[in-house]
């Protein structure tokens, strides 16, 4: 491994290439879902192979193979440095990385047990049970239940003496319960929506959830929900969010606007730009007092945790809004060079057969001090919704509008009458302007997003997202059905 | 590419290896390249290889698989035995249908040497053009020249073997000025037949055309929507209810509808893998023969794909709409659909239409009601208000909420030019063209 990785750097060395970096992965991922009481899929994947980053004549070429060969080194580097040479046909601004990465060591995500070493049925029968439970609820058109485990081994060299070894596991799971009539289809998901909760942790975190324990009740909320009242449409009140919603709203309206190759416009084409230009930086009241937001990849659990990321540049943390004051982007080496600043180690590739790209972390909302009870309590009028079922931004990720799997309308202090299809809308920075009230360290949870989509050709990343129930005064709600 | 009886004995020595199971294998090898620019010069440009082979084994009617990227003896004896403890484990599948039969495969076309095998140098050669063009107006290009082959093979116990390989281009661009942004792109077999220059053209002409644009107020609107549009509405009925499993779960928008009137008389869809106008692909993920299926004819929902599962559970036949093992949760779906054009020019659509909005794109288009398949999304890289006929001024993005089976009951006219577009992330195929549809509600803007 560490020979094919050497012969790699030492051909686009001896080429002349000014920069190159080198990333062997082996991924190893295991799926099982079970639907309707039938196992539907029980998978082991693996995948692995390399690729070579080479900055050459002023421009950067990538190739990667799954053949684990020293000729296929060669072949791969020689290849990246072709492609370096078309690139520099179309030349841009000298690329500047700013100060050389040397990152050594090894990093393994601390788990409890290792899922891998576990005996399938054991895994099975989770599924099984929560399955069981939610089968007594009559009236459910699909029950659904997944798990997925990876564990990632990556390698990664440059020319500047850099060399890490990093075991990265991931847990994620999750139930779905869908009930259709009324001309209505509802679903209800645990513990979160599109299939599953997913963290950097191992066996233990599925067992954490309990899904059997909340099969049951998101049973029974798909039923009611089909002739719940339906949510109020084109309305202006104030709304509290569950967790797992906040996560997304946080991912969607903050974590992309803040990726730095975005404001720069190098995603224009396909993700889209930013509305958080430079000269907001530091000056710009993204949100009200009450918003802290924090960009981290230290953070326990959380699906950007990592020891370096894939420019070698060790994990850290990144203040992002601080009292609402917009403070921080993530960044690659090129990017934070250019903004005359060092990498806050934000490059991240979907596998070895992809470039990094700038990706999110752990970009978390802070707890703030609040019960959920008392904030429930301490609102007059507004409606409460939770787990994420449509959301869609646009291309500056400004104008946003978020749907719920559920909502329940909030009258005098008091939680009500459960609503369907709840809806919201806004404008990003009017909206976490509004935001008044988060709750605390209780209520705070390192939610994952494992399909966010980014680049050309396509990659999907693994974020983390801390996050806690938060209220939005005055925000338009119901926006059609 | 390798040769298809190479591809035949790779498949051989992984069922050799499966001994007396029943079992499946599909072998998937990727060759692709893609050059990426963006502030008019090429800051991407990758390349990468890779060959997979995913194995199904059936023992006792128990299910299990496995994949894995190496072709080598100990890569496959792996991979054949996480295969065989994970059907071991699993209890008998009751959904499984069997394995495909033999059949006779077309000779389905769709493969060039030249885009297998396109240089890098002329991949950024076009796309010099382009940021040239770009920077003489002070506009910005940026997008992707992708080009690319794919290999797909699937063999079974059970005597089937099928093999295709096809090749795609993919052009892309948005140029975009301080206000302003115009957007083109053109997908085809043959990377000959990208029009890179006119796309670039095109796409600048429109960021001139939209400079400082004007708030108009939310509310329906009849609307022309270029193909790129088209393209979207067409995606996310596919995605939202065209497979079998959508209607067997009670939640595609063909529910309650098959046999009904529920499109314009204008409208007939269809999903060829044989026609070579899209990208063709003879025979699904489960080695079954595509058939032409008739989606919608003169507005008449006629029903969905299948693959065997779906076929089995709702007593009809395999259409040949199977997606690869780890998407087969999600159900069949069609991979090369047509929506039959009309007799007028786009230009034809908008002199038609006394008042209304001229849409380039559509963005981030989301489900928010699946049986009238309800979406919510934004307008991206040209909108313009129609007054009388012509093109008035441009407008800013707007959003929409709006039910897509209901816009297709309003199309009032087809345009007479088709588009082969590749659906980007998921690779499928839809040829289309231009729309007029005479309302569509707008619920925002962007301020």
């Amino acid at each position: 491994m560490k020979e094919l990785m050497d012969r790699a750097l030492d051909f686009a060395s001896r080429r002349g290439a000014q920069y190159a970096d080198v990333r062997l992965v082996d991924n190893r991922t295991q799926t099982m879902a079970v639907r309707d009481g039938n196992v539907e899929t029980l998978n082991d994947s693996e995948s692995a192979g390399f690729g070579v980053r080479v900055l050459h004549g002023g421009g950067w070429g990538f190739a990667s193979s799954c053949e684990l060969s020293l000729a296929e080194a060669d072949r791969v580097a020689e290849l990246a440095l072709q492609l370096a040479g078309a690139s520099s046909r179309v030349p841009g601004e000298t690329v500047d990385l700013g100060p050389p990465v040397d990152s050594r060591g090894t990093y393994q995500t601390p788990i409890q047990v290792d899922p891998f070493g576990l005996p399938l049925e054991d895994k099975l029968g989770l599924l099984m049970a929560a399955d069981s439970e939610m089968a007594r609820v009559p009236g459910l058109r699909v029950r659904r239940g997944n798990l997925t485990f990876i564990r990632e081994q990556k390698w990664f060299a440059n020319t500047e003496g850099a060399f890490t070894e990093q075991t990265i596991y991931e847990t994620g799971g999750g139930i779905q319960a869908t009930a259709v009539g009324n001309g209505e289809v509802q679903s209800r998901s645990f513990p979160a929506s599109f299939g599953r909760q997913q963290v950097t942790a191992g066996w233990d975190a599925a067992l954490a959830w309990d899904l059997p324990g909340n099969a049951a009740r998101i049973a029974e909320e798909a039923v009611a929900l089909l002739t719940a009242d339906r949510c109020p449409s084109g309305i202006v009140t104030d709304i509290i969010l569950g967790g797992d919603q906040v996560a997304l709203q946080v991912h969607e309206s903050c974590g992309h606007p803040i990726e730095l190759d975005r404001v720069y416009g190098s995603e224009a084409a396909f993700a889209g730009t930013s509305f958080l230009t430079t000269e907001k930086l530091g000056v710009f009241q993204y949100g009200s007092p009450q918003v802290n937001i924090t960009a981290e990849s230290l953070r326990p659990r959380g699906l950007g945790s990592f020891g370096w990321d894939d420019e070698g540049v060790p994990a850290q943390s990144t203040p992002i809004v601080r009292d609402g004051l917009f403070m921080g982007y993530l960044m690659s080496r090129e990017t934070a060079s250019r903004l005359g600043k060092t990498s806050n180690g934000c490059m991240r590739a979907s596998g070895w057969n992809r470039i990094p790209l700038i990706r999110m972390t752990n970009v978390s909302l802070e707890a703030g001090d609040w019960e959920l009870e008392d904030l429930i309590a301490d609102t007059q009028d507004g409606i409460y919704m939770e787990t994420n079922r449509s959301w869609s931004i646009d291309d500056k990720r400004y104008n946003f509008q978020f749907g719920t799997e559920i909502g329940y309308e909030i009258k005098h202090g008091k939680r009500g009458r459960m609503l369907r299809n709840p809806t919201y809308t806004g404008i990003t920075p009017q909206f976490w302007n509004c935001c008044d009230a988060v709750c605390n360290q209780n209520h705070w949870v390192m939610w994952g997003t494992p399909n966010c989509g980014k680049g050309q050709p396509g990659q999907i990343a693994h974020t983390g997202h801390g996050a806690a129930p938060a209220r939005f005064r005055q925000v338009r709600v119901g926006v059609l059905k | 590419m390798m040769e298809k009886q190479e591809a035949q004995d790779l498949c051989q020595q992984v069922l050799r290896r499966c001994r007396q199971a029943q079992a499946e294998v599909l072998l998937v090898a990727e060759d692709n390249h893609l050059t990426r620019f963006a502030n008019n010069t090429i800051h991407q440009n990758v390349a990468e290889k890779n060959l997979s082979l995913t194995v199904r084994y059936i023992l006792d009617g128990k299910v299990g698989s496995a994949a894995t990227n190496r072709s080598d003896a100990d890569g496959i004896d792996q991979a054949v035995e996480m295969a065989r403890q994970n059907a071991l484990a699993s209890p008998p599948d009751l959904n499984f249908p069997g394995l495909a039969e033999p059949a006779v495969y077309v000779e389905a076309g769709g493969y060039d040497d030249r885009t297998a095998a396109y240089p890098a140098d002329e991949r950024a050669d076009a796309v010099g053009v382009v940021c040239r063009l770009a920077a003489e107006k002070s506009l910005n290009a940026s997008g992707a020249f992708s080009t690319g082959a794919r290999q797909v093979a699937v063999a079974n116990t059970a005597g089937v073997f099928a093999c295709h390989a096809g090749t795609v281009a993919d052009f892309q661009v948005t140029v975009m000025g301080n206000d302003s942004s115009g957007r083109a792109q053109a997908s085809a077999w043959r990377a000959g037949e990208i029009p890179s220059e006119a796309l670039g053209r095109k796409a600048i002409r429109k960021a001139e055309l939209g400079k400082s644009p004007r708030l108009v107020d939310p509310g329906e609107y009849a609307v022309v929507f270029d193909p790129y549009v088209t393209q979207d509405l067409v995606a996310m009925l596919n995605y939202h209810g065209m497979g079998a499993q959508a209607v067997l779960d009670g939640r595609s928008w063909m529910n309650d509808r098959i046999g009904q009137q529920v499109m314009s008389p204008l409208v007939n869809l269809w999903d060829d893998g044989g026609d070579t106008r899209g990208l063709p692909a003879p025979f699904d993920y489960e080695g079954v023969p595509k058939k032409k299926v008739e989606i919608v004819r003169d507005g008449v929902v006629l029903g969905p794909v299948y693959d065997r599962a779906t076929a089995r559970k709702a007593g009809a036949s395999s259409t040949g709409h199977a997606m690869p093992p780890n998407q087969r949760m999600f159900g069949p779906a069609a991979g090369n659909l047509f929506l039959a054009p009309g007799t007028a020019a786009t230009e034809e659509l908008i002199a038609s239409t006394r008042r209304g909005l001229y849409i380039t794109r559509f963005w981030y288009t989301r489900l928010v009601h699946p049986r009238d398949c309800t979406i919510t999304g934004m307008t991206r890289d040209g909108v313009f208000m129609i007054e009388n006929g012509e093109l008035a001024y441009p407008v800013k993005n707007l959003r929409f909420t709006q039910s897509y089976l209901q816009a297709l009951a309003d199309v009032e006219t087809l345009g007479s030019e088709t588009r082969l577009l590749v659906v980007e992330y998921s690779g499928m195929a839809t040829h289309v063209p231009a729309l007029k549809i005479g309302r569509f509600n707008f619920t925002g803007v962007t301020v």
